[in-house]
């Protein structure tokens, strides 16, 4: 069962950068474990790591003022590549709580819903404004499904009504399956012959 | 009249089991779902945390591909894991299908292999079905005119538990592709260049048809390699519809249906053709005799560029930073960058065909002493049947390696790696930065230019390679 998220309030980090696929996010050699837990500290491994393994100062999850900022704004098509449920743990594992771009990747947003990391898709001119003020604290409203900053400026973003609902209220997707489970069952009886054959 | 429909529309309407709505995505019923050792212990862990159980574990079936070693038991009868957290994920799945009575293609099991290559073989890839796996190149599967998609862990326990999703409709987008292919142009150059035209964000929110006469001229070994990759230009899922190459396939496969019931099946499975008015979404036409064999040069799969061509001056910061992560310059020739590595393999071209490409690259020739060269089968069945033809002899007597199958460098998490700053020609999928090991650097081709490059130690033309060949 998530827990219920009603908004964010935070300042930002920002990837300016198109494309960044999930094996960024996560390498694949951190994949080899078999709970949810853990990952943040692996989260842009490549990147915040200099090639000798120490930490790079300069990248942004390690600047000190970025301590504790939830919202990261990146580069259009986030989250492109695998279908590896492990970078949207690897995401909130370092505290993430949304994602900003003006595209997202199918599967990687459907995994970040179920993790409550939100992903707010905003105009790339929009994305590009945001970008040049990191430090501003914005508020994501979940119900309103709008991003508000300081200056006043409010952008409204899409939110599917079944996503903002499960982020409000902590709806657990998996529970609403099971109760239509009656739905199930009476689709499976009535089942066209060609795929009725066994596997 | 009915209103015509797409393949796609036909394929979904079967499997709602409950409508969507504005409040709510549809509840689409799972006929078959794939499951391997990297995404799914967490799926099996929430089950158990729950006290639930898999509703059809006769709709589940699994395999071991990314995190197995492809070197053979060493003297002490272990397998060569790259880690013990390797080791304890194969052991995890092992337990969880013995627990659930889950059918396991298990290490030293003749079927096993990499899960988008076992399926189609054995025969339960069927068109008409739905199909998932916690891996985003489920859309393989689609070759055969089966609904199939990528999913992340928590959804694996979603079709454990449920055998349904929670999903809105996806567009749909046609790609039609019409003309023959040139010589040496393979379907793996041409769906580089098709996420060459349409960009890695192309299909972004659409499952993709692919029709027009080069599709259907296509084998079903073709057919998946465009399908696999319909995920590099984003889509949820890709389509071909099924025809008699498809049957001709599923005729020799011990899962699919057998005998009078194959010929119903066959008779259900003409029907899964997009009606002739169907609108999509969007519409796409590619001139297949356009496309030369492709390469990428950059850090994501849309980077295409033929092989006579130059690497493009960069359009934007990104792609600055592209080439210089490939250390390759804007305006030199793709031809004649030298190679590192060489890797054959992958759901993506590690098949029967594939194989038999390499060898008639390799036969007689040698891999360049500068590269190292990994022909790594896509699943027993196929390294089974490549070594009756007598391909691994080809491969090892032209110095490159010949492995046991599974996902090895395309993911890199089972110790086979491409090492930092090396240059691998690779038959797999993605080009990420580090994809192939922390630092490498991959481009992406065909079967027949990755064994040309082999044994040029450089980029290469196989045209070029073959027309030397054929004049001496
Ligand atoms: S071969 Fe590569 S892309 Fe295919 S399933 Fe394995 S890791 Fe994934």
């Amino acid at each position: 069962m998530s827990t219920a998220i009603r908004s964010i309030r935070s300042a930002s980090m920002v990837l300016a950068q198109a494309n960044i696929d999930t094996d960024r996010i996560i390498p694949a050699r951190f994949l080899s474990t078999t709970t949810r837990t853990g990952l943040g500290k692996h989260a842009f491994a490549d990147w915040r790591k200099k090639s000798d393994g120490s930490e790079d100062p300069d990248f942004v999850f390690n600047l000190p003022e970025n301590v504790g900022r939830a919202i990261l704004i990146a580069g259009r098509n986030f989250g492109c590549g695998s279908s590896r449920e492990h970078a949207p743990w690897a995401l909130t594992d370092a505290g993430l709580r949304a994602v900003i771009s003006s595209q997202v990747a199918d599967i990687f947003r459907a995994n970040a819903l179920k993790n409550g990391l939100v992903p707010v898709v905003l105009d790339e001119d929009v994305v590009q404004g945001l970008m040049q003020r990191p430090d501003d604290e914005l508020e994501i409203d979940i119900a309103a499904g709008e991003l508000r900053t300081p200056s006043g400026a409010v952008h409204v973003f899409p939110l599917d009504a079944f996503a903002r609902t499960c982020l409000l209220e902590g709806v657990d997707e998996l529970g609403y399956l099971l109760a239509r489970d009656a739905d199930i069952t009476r689709y499976e009886s009535s089942r066209t012959p060609e795929f009725r054959h066994g596997l | 009249m009915p209103t015509p429909k797409t393949l796609f529309d036909k394929l979904w309407d079967a499997h709602v089991v409950v409508p969507e709505t504005a409040e709510a995505p549809a509840v689409l019923y799972i006929d078959l779902h794939l499951v391997h050792e990297v995404t799914s212990p967490q799926a099996f862990t929430e089950l158990q945390a729950r006290g639930l159980k898999p509703r059809r574990p006769d709709r589940t079936k699994a395999t071991l591909d990314h995190s197995t070693p492809t070197l053979p038991a060493g003297a002490d009868g272990r397998l060569p894991y790259a880690s013990t957290q390797s080791e304890a994920q194969v052991e995890a799945l092992r337990r969880n299908c013995a627990e659930h009575g889950i059918e396991l293609f298990d290490l030293g099991d003749a079927r096993r292999g990499i899960v988008h290559v076992v399926a189609p073989e054995l025969g339960l890839t069927q068109p008409g079905l739905t199909i998932v796996c916690g891996d985003s190149h489920t859309s393989t599967h689609g070759a055969f005119g089966a609904l199939a998609f990528g999913i992340g862990s928590s959804e694996v326990g979603h079709v454990l538990a449920t055998q349904c999703l929670l999903q809105r409709k996806p567009k749909s987008l046609a790609i039609t592709i019409d003309g023959p292919l040139g010589p040496g142009v393979s379907a793996k150059d041409v769906v580089l260049h098709v996420i060459g035209q349409i960009g890695v964000n192309g299909g972004t929110g659409h499952v993709i048809e692919f029709r027009g006469s080069t599709v259907r001229a296509m084998s079903m070994e073709q057919r998946m390699t465009v399908c696999n990759m319909a995920i590099e230009a984003g889509a949820r899922a890709g389509l071909v519809a099924p025809d008699a190459t498809t049957f001709d396939w599923l005729a020799n496969t011990p899962r699919a249906p057998q005998d009078e019931a194959f010929d119903e099946a066959v008779g259900h499975w003409l029907e899964l053709a997009s009606d002739p008015d169907a609108v999509f979404d969007r519409e796409v036409h590619i001139d297949a005799r356009a496309i030369r064999p492709t390469l990428t040069w950059g850090t994501h799969p849309g980077t295409a560029i033929a092989v006579d061509q130059r690497v493009p001056a960069p359009t934007d910061s990104a792609e600055a930073k592209a080439q210089a992560y490939m250390g390759l310059a804007a305006g030199a020739p793709i031809a004649g960058t030298p190679v590192d590595v060489v890797f054959v393999g992958s759901c993506t071209n590690g098949r029967l065909s594939d194989l038999r490409d390499v060898a008639r690259v390799l036969d007689g020739r040698h891999v360049h002493p500068r590269v190292r060269m990994l022909v790594v089968p896509g699943s027993e069945q196929v390294k089974r049947e490549a070594e009756a033809e007598g391909i691994d002899a080809i491969v090892r007597a032209a110095g490159a390696e010949w492995r046991e199958p599974g996902c090895s460098m395309c993911i890199a998490m089972n110790g086979d790696l491409v090492a930092p700053g090396q240059l691998a020609v690779s038959t797999s999928n993605r080009n990420f930065e580090g994809r192939q090991g922390p630092g490498a650097r991959t481009l992406l081709a065909s079967a027949l230019t990755a064994a040309a490059c082999a044994v040029a130690g450089a980029v290469a033309d196989v045209r070029e390679l073959e027309a030397a060949t054929e004049a001496a």
